[in-house]
């Protein structure tokens, strides 16, 4: 049987992921402004801000894909990016804004990225992975024959080929229809559940963010406005709901 | 360096060349348009010039070589420009593959497609010419070497131009090689250019293949002093690749680059 995750004792394990006064400046504009955080092993942290507030930009420090001004990013115990290499075999990545090769088949695909992360799966096991996104059938189907929302699912699969013990996701249910976003939470619940994963996600869906997430980061302007249970924020802003809490902030900003 | 991810990078691009009918044609199409138009002159001159035989093989075998140099270069720059058109490089960098991974595999592919297209060529120019560049081939080997090192450094280069200024840098991929062009002496001896560009093209380490060739085409026999030549000068230009290419990642990941999605 599978280990169990208890969420209780989250805050008790040592930090798979540590911001320390991040800071990301382009010219003269502050993008990411000093941001310090530490995520412990197994939460699922929802990484919430409008846009512009600088999400993007900080999973990008975070992986490595760009090089922060001033501050510093650990990721598994592991300094990035010094051990940049080390860190990325055992983390993985998704975005609906990027997109495996279309003229390659799904099969293809994951044979190429599993190759890429050093794992060896059997067909069987990759067709259950694309069965428990709901993908099923599509393994000889070329990967740009896909819809856009099959796209994502494919780009999921790809992020847990390596089993990781980080997973980084942005808007892992944009594009999806309301079954299709269920079934990749639904998964997301599981895998945490079942490993341990740590999820670090973005999202602009607000009651997606409140049922899945431990913690919720909000970045707003480039700095950290609220971090902790989604309750506990939605008090600390007197809001029921954190679209509520979402839309306060986005109108504080556009009055005069 | 992992021979594991550089053969899973390999293997895309033989799935892409498997799945793509026009990009499996594209490696025969233009070496074969090249080879009957070039061939065709080639023949011309010679009798123009009473029967010299030695005017074909001096432009066949620059022919051959010169597309060693382009297609070596080319493959370099459009296998990086396939992960930007397909938004696949994220995916790529946020991999375990270390630049010099993702460098290597381009290069081998170059290695690789180029073998198929000279072979090809070699055959052909046999057939339809009677241009036997295969009794040569021991003493041409060196050549085809420098210029694959030579298109391996301008290839590197005009990746990392591409990665600086996006997909609209991305017509550097199929222009710069004809850059060099006029100053390699590529169907000319280095004597026919002007003084001030023949001290250009000795500059240049492709300039040492083709003449190289033309010396064992002719019967000289295997120029050393060429060879040490372009070897040398490859060096050099591999070492200036490495710079420039090390200095755009910086920026790259100090501005962001990597994560673009388009152009």
């Amino acid at each position: 049987m599978p280990p169990v995750y208890n969420a209780a004792v989250a805050g008790t394990t040592s930090p798979v992921i540590v911001a320390g006064h991040l800071t990301k400046q382009f010219g003269s504009a502050v993008v990411v402004d000093d941001v310090s955080f530490s995520v412990p092993a197994g939460q699922i942290v929802g990484f919430l801000g409008p846009n512009g507030a600088g999400k993007t930009t900080t999973i990008g420090m975070l992986l490595g894909l760009l090089r922060p001004t001033r501050g510093r990013v650990e990721i598994l115990g592991l300094p990035m990016p010094e051990a940049r290499q080390a860190i990325l075999a055992r983390v993985n990545f998704t975005s609906p804004y990027v997109s495996l090769p279309g003229n390659l088949t799904v099969a293809e695909n994951l044979a190429v990225f599993s190759r890429l992360y050093g794992v060896r799966r059997r067909r069987a096991a990759l067709e259950a992975l694309l069965e428990r996104v709901g993908l099923s059938g599509v393994w000889r189907r070329r990967a740009g024959q896909l819809s856009s929302g099959e796209g994502t699912r494919l780009g999921l699969v790809k992020a847990l080929l390596n089993d990781p013990e980080v997973l980084f996701l942005d808007e892992p249910t944009a594009s999806l229809d309301p079954d299709g976003a269920d079934r990749v939470r639904e998964v997301l619940r599981a895998i945490r559940s079942e490993r341990g994963m740590t999820i670090f996600y973005t999202s602009h869906n607000m009651q997606e963010v409140e049922r899945l997430s431990d913690r919720i980061l909000f970045l707003h302007h480039g700095r950290i406005l609220a971090d902790g249970p989604p309750g506990d924020v939605l008090r600390q802003f007197d809001q029921e709901t954190l679209e509520q809490m979402f839309l306060e902030l986005a109108r504080q900003e556009a009055a005069p | 360096m992992s021979l594991g991810r550089v053969s899973a990078l390999l293997l895309r691009q033989v799935y892409l060349y498997r799945r793509s009918m026009i990009r499996s044609l594209e490696l025969v199409y233009w070496p074969l348009l090249d080879l009957l138009m070039w061939g065709f002159l080639s023949v011309y001159v010679a009798r123009l010039r009473g029967g010299g035989a030695v005017a074909i093989a001096y432009l066949l075998g620059a022919l051959i070589l010169w597309d060693i140099f382009f297609r070596v270069q080319q493959a370099i720059s459009v296998s990086f420009l396939e992960d930007v058109w397909t938004r696949n490089l994220v995916n790529i960098f946020v991999s375990p593959v270390s630049t010099s991974e993702f460098l290597a595999a381009t290069m081998l592919l170059g290695v690789m497609k180029v073998t198929v297209i000279a072979v090809m060529m070699s055959a052909l120019a046999l057939v339809l010419y009677a241009f036997n560049i295969f009794a040569h081939a021991v003493s041409l080997v060196p050549f085809a070497i420098d210029l694959i090192l030579a298109a391996w450094g301008i290839g590197i280069i005009t990746t990392a131009m591409i990665l600086r200024y996006g997909q609209s840098a991305e017509v550097l991929a199929w222009a710069v090689a004809f850059l060099f062009q006029p100053f390699s002496a590529v169907f000319y001896p280095v004597s026919i250019l002007p003084r001030a560009l023949q001290y250009v093209a000795w500059l240049l380490p492709t300039t040492y293949a083709f003449e190289g060739m033309r010396a064992v085409l002719s019967g000289g026999g295997l120029r050393w002093g060429y060879v040490a030549g372009g070897l040398g000068l490859d060096v050099v230009l591999f070492a200036i690749a490495a710079g420039v290419f090390a200095r755009v990642m910086w920026i790259a990941r100090d501005q962001g680059l990597l994560m673009r999605t388009e152009g």
